[in-house]
């Protein structure tokens, strides 16, 4: 079982013999009768559940199950993009917390995430824009997170690719510069997750649809899947874009509606952006691969959509707004595009906690920014799976927020139209 | 691109309509007789199936009329377009009797 780490030795000797004999990273798993405790969905934050369920709370019996593959839903469609620079408390411990856990997590894991804190700069283009960003930037600030305000030659300076001259439509008067954020390699951290997960004796268990749930007198005592009926003492559900219709076969409502999402890449080019650039203003977020492409995202589709694509408008002002920022890429080829399905909730903030069913607990409504989160969600939802009781970090995060009215209005940190 | 058909214009693209979300949905007769829970469910949750769905749009770069219409969550199949004065259409219908604001 004991696997070796990925190292310049390793890549030798597989390299000798052609990169075929590299061990599985996750064992190929049958779902046993009864666990302790069943996450439904093995992206990233089902997945990072279950490692902290195991390594933080000692639990022995876990398993996720997933209806398709290991990080083929969301966690393999995102910009990648990691921050933590949101406005309120609540959020900004929550996406903090996630963000120091992104710090160690490659040694965490002992598998290469490639987290790579090249900064994020969040753009302002009116005299609004900058006063919001400046109250962020304090916000944050008090919140022990690293925020500055740069102006517009501190812009420049970091990334000089941008335009910023005065008689643009929208001219950057300047922006906010988180440091520490950056961007990870969101194949990695699933494949990590499930690997440290796996080698905890988690059983990761895909091509494994749930068909319903196992409720007894409103508790939940297990799920019925497409291997079987299979019993659990908790069951965490995690399944972002198809929350509505798992909590649908529970028995209760969600307030998140499932909207299409879609990015895309250019064709390769030399290194020309070297942070993450977002504007809220002109709707545009954009990074740089290390194969040289340029990762670019949307907003999400107006109309609800389960389709995993959303419609060719939606791209075409997403490059419309890139090249407001960056007129020099206007020759740029785009390879590739593709969609994936997110839950949005009213307040662009996710929820994380208990249902009206005992024992079946949720964590979804992440909306357009659920990789950044990766870690820290799958730790407060472990803490929460495990002692029944929500994290003072994601008990802010309740599913009954919207009847106490206690909602975490984040659509300006969320810096994408929910 | 969607083409959808709005019921004054006929088909057009996607682009000359606004979204409204879940159709039918009714505001309480005597919202201050609501208590808390009932109040958070007419203003946040919605339905949200994956297949048909009654979904208003609005013709904002045409006649500006709102209009209802069922469409395929999963296909994006606009299976119906009817005016909001006019009698639901059978696939309309269908699907109202399980979307919680068509009771």
């Amino acid at each position: 079982m004991a696997q070796r780490a990925t190292n310049l030795f390793s890549l030798a000797r597989q390299a000798l013999s052609h990169h075929r004999n590299w061990p599985r990273l996750w064992a190929a798993a049958e779902p046993r009768r009864h666990y302790q405790a069943i996450i439904i969905g093995a992206g990233g934050h089902g997945l990072a559940t279950a490692y902290y369920l195991v390594r933080e709370h000692g639990l022995s019996d876990v398993a996720v199950i997933e209806r398709g593959w290991v990080g083929g839903g969301n966690t393999g469609r995102n910009t990648t993009i990691v921050r933590s620079n949101y406005l309120w408390d609540e959020s900004a411990h929550l996406y903090e917390h996630s963000l120091k856990l992104w710090e160690g997590l490659t040694r965490e894991l002992d598998y290469n995430v490639m987290f790579s804190q090249r900064g994020v700069l969040n753009l302002a283009h009116t005299v609004h824009d900058v006063r919001e960003a400046k109250r962020r930037v304090n916000a944050n600030r008090l919140n022990g997170i690293d925020a500055e305000f740069l102006d517009r030659d501190g812009v420049k300076a970091v990334c000089p690719g941008l335009d910023v001259s005065p008689t643009r439509r929208f001219p950057i008067l300047g922006a906010t510069w988180q440091k520490r954020g950056g961007v990870a390699r969101h194949d990695a951290v699933a494949w990590g997750f499930a690997r440290a997960a796996s080698r905890l004796g988690v059983d990761v268990i895909e091509n494994c649809p749930v068909e319903g749930f196992l409720i007894d007198n409103g508790v939940c005592k297990g799920v019925r899947t497409g291997k079987g009926e299979i019993t659990a003492d908790k069951v965490g559900i995690v399944v972002a874009g198809q929350s509505s219709v798992l909590a649908g076969m529970a028995g209760f409502r969600l307030p998140v509606t499932s909207h299409p999402l879609q990015a895309m890449v250019s064709e390769p080019i030399k290194p020309v952006v070297p942070c993450v650039v977002m504007s809220g203003q002109v709707h545009a977020y954009v990074s740089q691969s290390d194969k040289g492409e340029l990762v670019l995202g949307a907003g999400i589709d107006r109309r609800n959509g389960y389709g995993q694509r959303g419609s060719f408008p939606v791209l075409e002002q997403e490059a419309a707004a890139l090249l407001e920022l960056f007129p020099a890429f206007s020759r740029l080829r785009l390879m590739r595009s593709w969609g994936g399905t997110v839950d949005t909730c009213p307040d662009a903030s996710p929820i994380i906690g208990r249902t009206p069913i005992d024992n079946l607990f949720i964590n979804c409504g992440w909306g357009t920014g659920g990789f950044k989160s990766t870690p820290g969600s799958g730790w407060v939802f472990a803490h929460t799976l495990a002692t029944g009781q929500p994290h003072p970090l994601n008990a802010p995060f309740s599913l009954d927020r919207f009847t106490s009215g206690a909602l975490i209005d984040e659509h300006g940190a969320a810096g994408v139209a929910h | 691109m969607l083409r959808i058909s709005c019921p004054w214009c006929g088909p057009r693209d996607e682009t000359e309509f606004g979204y409204g979300g879940q159709a039918h949905l009714k505001r309480p007769d005597n919202p201050e007789a609501l208590d808390d829970a009932a109040w958070a469910e007419f203003l946040f949750l919605r339905d949200n199936p994956e297949g048909p769905f009654v979904e208003r749009w609005v013709h904002s770069h045409g006649c500006r009329r709102w209009f209802n219409a069922v469409r395929d969550t999963k296909t994006d199949r606009v299976i119906a377009t009817y005016r909001p004065d006019e009698t639901p259409p059978e696939a309309a219908k269908m699907v109202l009797k399980g979307q919680e604001g068509g009771r």
